[in-house]
């Protein structure tokens, strides 16, 4: 999909009915314009838009979105292009609708605890405006520095934090936008619900192929005075997971709680130089938010409770500069792969917790199988593994045994009762693992609830949902233990 | 439990087939809540029981007919609860009636809602079908969001057959407060305070008098208080107080006047209806008694960005939720379609033609 050469008649017509209302340089077209667009984060799907739309204003996306509607030209919405499964990737037969421009912070209220952006704010940028109130937005991707709101809308993004403090979809309250037709539609409210189905619940995660977002409602919370994280080494991988389990079963949420493998730790060590224990099989990062009085409790007994559960050594941040510097590890594992290997491929799964040991020797295992490294870090809080596969594109074949582990692994996290993305979203890469996670009465389902929003299919499709003839193939495709017939052949 | 599913989803299919319209029940304690409606009842509390409670991983499934508080006693005994305290209004109230009305109670301003702690949902839909969303874990992006969206829509979409939620641990600590405070006042101080990294997990305004509950570790609840003021109660009042709020067994909910439920911005002004008033959640929620009009009652939510509910008791006549916008209307009418296409669930309990 998306990878035809845009049909040049049509391109042409569909560049002119835009110009009507958008200004020469927010309508794009030659190659070496569109160019830039031809992949999200996941560099691995790559394709060029038909036209590129920049618009800046509300009006201009509802003509937009009206054009191409009436002209069935397919739409694709893009925020920053940090997403991680081709969720943006463009179409060769469709418009990639930037939502760049929109860059605006409308309002904030710290008395509400509220602010009003626009799509193409920054993540991180929400807080810094909050900050002088003492608010800030929870939930903290990775890539919060790049990724804007409008994306992390799209796909319900999580971060660090969200075992204590929840995802996208508990820290929004309204959204504003546009169906494909160019109908405006509000869900949510800045009130704590609104009447009739929790369709602001519905969109968020819904990977742009619901509505197209122009304005966020965000709630804001009161800056915890103090935070402190826990490190703590572990001679077994096993034992890590169980200790987490421990802390939760003791009562404590922590504010973070994230786990990394030896391998993972030693790559970011040598990144980012932050202090990790390279001796241990994996270690903890445990944080504790909150008053002082609180956060001293809480230190005082997941120290206790990692004690017990056989950590070999704890280390407490002393001050802010050594917090945020045990974080800098964990933030920039991904980057730190990209320095010990040409190419990495980032998983998304989620497991029960109490299934990690399992899940992570069967990817020993597969490491073996595909004679490929893989380094996890994991949000060890709400189980949500990220096994970062290392491989070389220009190695033949190498991609395409990627992409097998990475199947069997994902696979594997829905047979233990658990998911195939946390909060990366299917978007293309994980399209054919839905097949797996659900049955075709669900699929229809999501195309029902898809047709109710557009009834045509143009609003970012092929994405998210595969058709029932895609799961049949895949399905007759693969045999069980995940073994393809004629494992020789290349499959794209 | 087979059999007990396998009579309901023949149910279902007999009723699409001669669309017979059906209204899925538990204990029936919120039949009050919504428009009446004309319909077979169809009695979940076959389908019932606890699947599985795992506390080291924050997650408990159960089956819809499961009472409530056969849920929160399971909990309780790991020292867990569903955060968001639904009210039961009554010792029937089963699981999936709760999802359904998916109403929260004095914790949600600081807790979240009830659909903030739904991870997964099985249904039974339009067709019969036994369909799967969301799942046991704490991050699930696969799919669209169904199980969210069937919190709160009343029955309207399939019959809920059972939902997986995300538990908290119990607060090791909490601690009620009374403060004399009039109502414009009440309403900013709570804003402000809620604005500061305090413990504060739920309040109730009523007639000058502001009551507020401390939830966290106990030195934090300690320092809150000592910052905050008022005068304490004990244990055993502050919880008859949050009961009572939740429940609406309270003094203030007694009689026949009507009862509307106000969602707004939490930092709208007094907004000065006759009648008797009760306000939660930091200013949020108010429910209001009185004998004004559905227009008055609806127009001034409206033009302060919120929305009124007729809760209980009055004129139905124009229905007990506020219209929807015509974008939102076709949205809802297309996907009660997707889910309910004979149109046989609880046809019109949230609006008409739904």
């Amino acid at each position: 999909m998306g990878n035809a050469f845009p049909d040049v008649e049509i391109q042409r017509s569909v560049a002119k009915k835009l110009r009507e209302f958008l200004p020469a340089r927010a309508v794009l077209w030659q190659e070496e314009d569109t160019r830039p667009y031809e992949c999200d984060g996941l560099t691995a799907y790559r394709g060029l838009p038909m036209v590129v739309a920049l618009p800046e204003t509300g009006e201009q996306v509802r003509r937009v979105l009206a054009a191409c509607h009436a002209m069935e030209v397919p739409v694709v919405p893009r925020g920053a292009g940090t997403g991680l499964s081709g969720g943006a990737l463009p179409r060769g037969d469709g418009v990639l609708l930037s939502m760049a421009k929109f860059m605006r912070i409308l309002r904030v209220d710290p008395l509400a605890r509220v602010a009003v952006v626009q799509p193409g704010v920054r993540n991180a940028a929400v807080s810094d405006a909050a900050a002088p109130f003492g608010l800030y937005y929870a939930p903290d991707p990775s890539s919060q520095i790049a990724c804007t709101l409008g994306g992390n809308v799209a796909e319900n993004s999580g971060g660090v934090h969200c075992l204590k403090y929840g995802l996208t979809v508990h820290n929004v309250l309204a959204l504003k936008g546009f169906t494909i037709e160019g109908e405006a539609v509000s869900f949510g409210a800045e009130a704590l619900d609104a009447p009739g189905y929790d369709l602001l619940a519905l969109a968020i995660g819904s990977e742009g192929m619901l509505a197209v977002t122009t304005e966020i409602t965000l709630r804001l919370l009161p800056k915890p005075p103090l935070a402190r994280v826990i490190m703590a080494s572990f001679d077994d991988v096993e034992r890590a997971g169980n200790a987490v389990a421990d802390v939760i079963a003791a009562g404590i949420v922590p504010a973070g709680l994230e786990m990394m493998d030896r391998p993972a730790t030693r790559a970011a060590e040598e990144f980012v130089r932050a202090g990790y224990d390279l001796e241990a099989a994996a270690i903890l990062l445990c944080e504790s938010d909150g008053t002082s009085e609180e956060v001293e409790d809480e230190i005082a007994r997941m120290k206790a409770i990692l004690q017990r559960s056989g950590a070999t050594r704890l280390t407490v941040s002393r001050d802010e500069a050594e917090r945020l510097r045990f974080w800098s590890g964990r933030k920039a594992a991904f980057p730190a792969m990209g320095r010990i290997s040409p190419d990495y491929y980032c998983m998304d799964g989620t497991i029960p917790r109490r299934r990690l040991g399992e899940v992570l020797g069967f990817i020993g295992e597969m490491e073996r199988k595909y004679g490929l490294r893989c380094p996890n870090v994991f949000h060890a809080g709400d189980g949500n593994l990220h096994p970062l596969i290392l491989f070389d594109a220009n190695v033949a074949g190498e991609l395409e045994r990627t992409e097998r582990f990475a199947a069997e692994v994902l696979e594997k996290c829905v047979a233990v009762g658990g998911t195939i993305t946390g909060e990366h979203g299917v978007g293309v890469e994980k399209i054919n693992q839905m097949c797996v996670q659900f049955g075709a009465g669900e699929l229809e389902l999501f195309h029902a609830v898809k047709r109710a929003f557009d009834a045509r299919g143009l609003l970012n499709p092929g994405k998210a949902v595969p058709t029932l003839a895609r799961c049949a193939e895949y399905r007759r495709m693969h045999v069980h233990g995940g073994k393809l017939p004629h494992p020789e052949l290349p499959r794209f | 439990m087979q059999d007990a599913l396998q009579a309901l989803a023949e149910r279902v299919r007999a009723a699409a087939e001669r669309r017979r319209p059906l209204r899925p029940e538990g204990g029936g304690t919120k039949a009050f809540y919504g428009n009446a409606v004309e319909a077979e009842p169809l009695d979940t509390r076959s389908h019932a029981g606890i699947v599985s409670y795992e506390p080291s991983e924050l997650v408990v499934t159960a089956r819809c007919g499961t009472p409530l508080a056969e849920v929160e006693a399971a909990l309780a005994e790991k020292r867990q609860f569903l955060a968001f305290e639904p009210p039961h209004f009554g010792a029937r109230a089963t699981l999936g009636g709760c999802v359904a009305a998916g109403l929260s109670g004095p914790r949600r301003a600081s807790a979240g809602a009830l659909r903030d702690f739904v991870l997964g949902t099985r249904l039974l839909d339009g067709r019969g079908r036994v369909l799967a969303f969301g799942g046991q874990v704490m991050k699930n992006v696969a799919g669209y969001d169904v199980s969210r969206l069937l919190a709160g829509s009343l029955g309207t979409l399939g019959v809920i057959l059972e939902v997986s939620f995300k538990v908290l641990p119990k607060p090791a600590c909490e601690r009620t407060l009374k403060l004399e405070l009039p109502e414009g006042r009440a309403i900013e101080t709570l804003n402000r305070w809620m604005a500061q990294p305090l413990p504060i997990s739920a309040s109730a305004w009523r007639d000058g008098e502001l009551s507020l509950r401390l939830s966290g570790a106990e030195s934090a609840v300690r320092a809150a208080a000592a910052k905050l003021g008022g005068v304490p109660l004990d244990e055993e009042q502050g919880d008859r107080l949050w009961a009572g709020v939740r429940e609406q067994t309270d003094a203030f909910f007694a009689g026949e006047t009507p009862l509307w439920r106000l969602s707004l911005p939490s930092t709208v002004p007094p907004l000065g209806f006759p009648g008797t008033q009760l306000i939660e959640w930091g200013g949020a929620l108010r429910w209001w008694k009185t004998g004004a009009d559905a227009a008055t009652v609806r127009g001034a939510a409206e033009r302060a960005g919120g929305h009124a509910t007729l809760f209980r008791g009055g004129d139905r006549s124009a229905g007990s939720f506020a219209p929807l916008a015509p974008a939102l209307e076709r949205l809802h009418r297309d996907l009660k379609a997707a889910f309910d296409p004979a149109g046989i669930f609880n046809p019109g309990r949230l609006y008409p033609g739904l």
